[in-house]
């Protein structure tokens, strides 16, 4: 069924996990995926950290069990993360199916027993994470009000077949303070070039973090910043409703879009050629060279997909630059050639790769 | 990846900065960090959390609750400054002045305005502890050393363990 060597049978996966990337979403081109996020914990346990193994996986026993009352994550996939080898883990994270924690990336957090992931349709749920029970939805381009319909669903289906752990003034109770009340993450990931090269960014960053806001790099927690791309979501999780949190959200995103596209007209306006000479260079990179490393490759992306979003490139679409962005990364070149790459093996395979895609997707570039 | 300062040791902090507009990262080792003066977790051992629960207790003088166990999981405020992270949903009450504070510094308010929520009816009824239960809160309250509770605990496992099945 799968290679011998892998754990992880990529077709078992809904849409195989990428649905997420077609850009069918609203304003996908500079906005590339919304995700909701729930975080809940089940009464009765002591947080995932100081829970004993046997807890964890009595508690993830319960889960399960409880999923036959949940119609959102009927017929789901059930991956328990430490019967997979690092490669298959690492290919979840690239998906952003799975936290790096989950996964066990972190080389300070292994991968926990007991540490799953159900993956449905359009939603998913992490267990025994930082909180016991992550529930999450993933939608193309800006789509806050549909990630946070379907994650609702999932939440009140679930709460209605466990015993979530609630405080009448605090809310939902997490592990750590900062999620408690809602427990409500809602964030965007989105593609700010315009903004980075008009030297505006630092004043919007700073900007959206007085609103309440706050950003991260490409891969969330920890992370630094790559391509121009930054994640931005709600700050505070107590003390707003879930309506307010996404409003905020929304109208600070829809700002934020707006600041972009005015950077870009400038750009375009006062140095033309200069942009759109950066611009086909980075294409032709990747169009040519023998070996990228992943930063490069993330930075070459962001200009072409500046191109594109400018229409100086044409015949090249959003949909295939999202799948570059993410079946370029380390896993899924070393789940693409069957083997563990070294580090210059996977920077060979994925200028290969990008100058594949590039020619059977981008024949018609002009 | 290696540390870009002195290209030795493992890099271990990463630093992003934004500068004149111009986003940059640096990753340096633990000593270069410190030559540099960046403040590290690494050399300060309590979790950013942890500080500001000390500013809160010795503000509103809830010392009181620093050393209390929570009677669930056995987790003190001192396991929470050390890793930012609470042991249990009962920690919130053994806590509760303290975190109520904290809740205000960290959201701008302790009060959750959001969705209410309520237990589905069957978890509400007070269902026996079982074994395995009983047995991780006695683990647990050796552990933290408060020996009445474990001793209780103690007896009601030998009472289920000798019941005729």
């Amino acid at each position: 069924m799968s290679a011998p060597r892998s754990g992880l049978d990529l077709s078992l996966l809904p849409d195989g996990g990428v649905r997420w990337l077609d850009a069918s979403g609203p304003h996908s081109d500079v906005v590339i995926s919304t995700r909701i996020r729930l975080a809940r914990n089940v009464s009765g346990y002591a947080f995932t950290a100081r829970a004993r193994e046997g807890e964890r996986l009595r508690m993830l026993a319960q889960v399960r069990d409880a999923l036959v009352g949940v119609p959102s994550l009927s017929s789901s996939l059930l991956l328990r993360l430490e019967d997979l080898p690092v490669v298959d883990r690492q290919l979840l994270h690239e998906r952003h199916l799975v936290s790096k924690e989950l996964a066990g990336l972190d080389p300070q957090h292994p991968v926990r027993s007991g540490a799953a992931v159900f993956l449905g349709e359009s939603v998913g749920l992490l267990v025994n994470e930082e909180d016991h029970l992550r529930l999450q939805a993933l939608r193309s381009g800006f789509a806050v009000p549909q990630a946070f319909e379907g994650v609702n669903q999932l939440d009140r289906e679930l709460g209605a077949q466990l015993p979530y752990a609630f405080h009448r003034e605090f809310g939902f109770l997490t592990a750590c303070p900062t999620n408690a009340g809602t427990g409500l993450r809602a964030s965007v990931l989105i593609h700010l070039p315009g903004l980075v090269l008009t030297k505006e960014i630092g004043k919007v960053l700073a900007g959206l973090q007085q609103m309440g806001l706050t950003y991260r790099g490409l891969y969330g927690e920890g992370s630094e910043v790559v391509g121009n791309f930054f994640q931005l979501s709600n700050q505070t999780t107590l003390g707003r409703s879930e309506e307010e949190l996404q409003d905020l959200l929304v109208r600070v995103v829809r700002h934020v879009i707006e600041r972009e596209e005015e950077a870009r007209r400038v750009l375009v306006r006062d140095a033309g050629y200069i942009i759109e000479d950066k611009l086909w260079r980075a294409y032709g990179t990747l169009r040519y060279a023998r070996s990228v490393t992943f930063d490069e490759a993330m930075n070459y992306l962001s200009g072409v997909r500046l191109a594109v979003g400018l229409k100086l490139i044409t015949g090249l679409s959003v949909y295939t630059l999202n799948k570059l962005l993410i079946f370029a990364q380390s896993a899924h070149l070393a789940h693409l050639e069957g083997k563990v790459l070294t580090e210059s093996e996977t920077n060979v395979a994925r200028a290969r790769y990008v100058r594949q895609v590039l020619v059977s997707e981008g024949g018609g570039v002009e | 990846m290696l540390c870009d300062n002195c290209k030795e040791r493992d890099a271990v902090v990463h630093l992003t900065r934004i500068v004149d507009n111009a986003v940059t990262q640096l990753h340096l080792c633990e000593k270069c960090a410190a030559a540099k003066g960046v403040e590290t977790t690494l050399s300060v051992p309590q979790h950013p959390l942890g500080d500001i629960l000390q500013a809160v207790q010795q503000q509103a003088s809830t010392t009181s609750e620093d050393a209390a166990a929570c009677a669930f999981c056995g987790a003190t405020a001192r396991d929470f400054r050390a890793s930012g992270r609470l042991g249990c949903p009962h920690c919130y009450d053994a806590m509760e002045r303290s975190l109520r504070e904290l809740l205000r510094r960290l959201h701008g308010s302790s009060r959750h305005v959001g969705q209410r929520y309520e237990a589905p009816v069957a978890h509400l009824v007070d269902k026996p502890d079982t074994l395995h239960d009983l047995r991780d809160r006695l683990r647990r309250a050796v552990e933290s050393e408060q020996f009445e509770v474990a001793a209780e605990l103690r007896d009601r496992i030998k009472a289920l363990e000798t019941e005729p099945v």
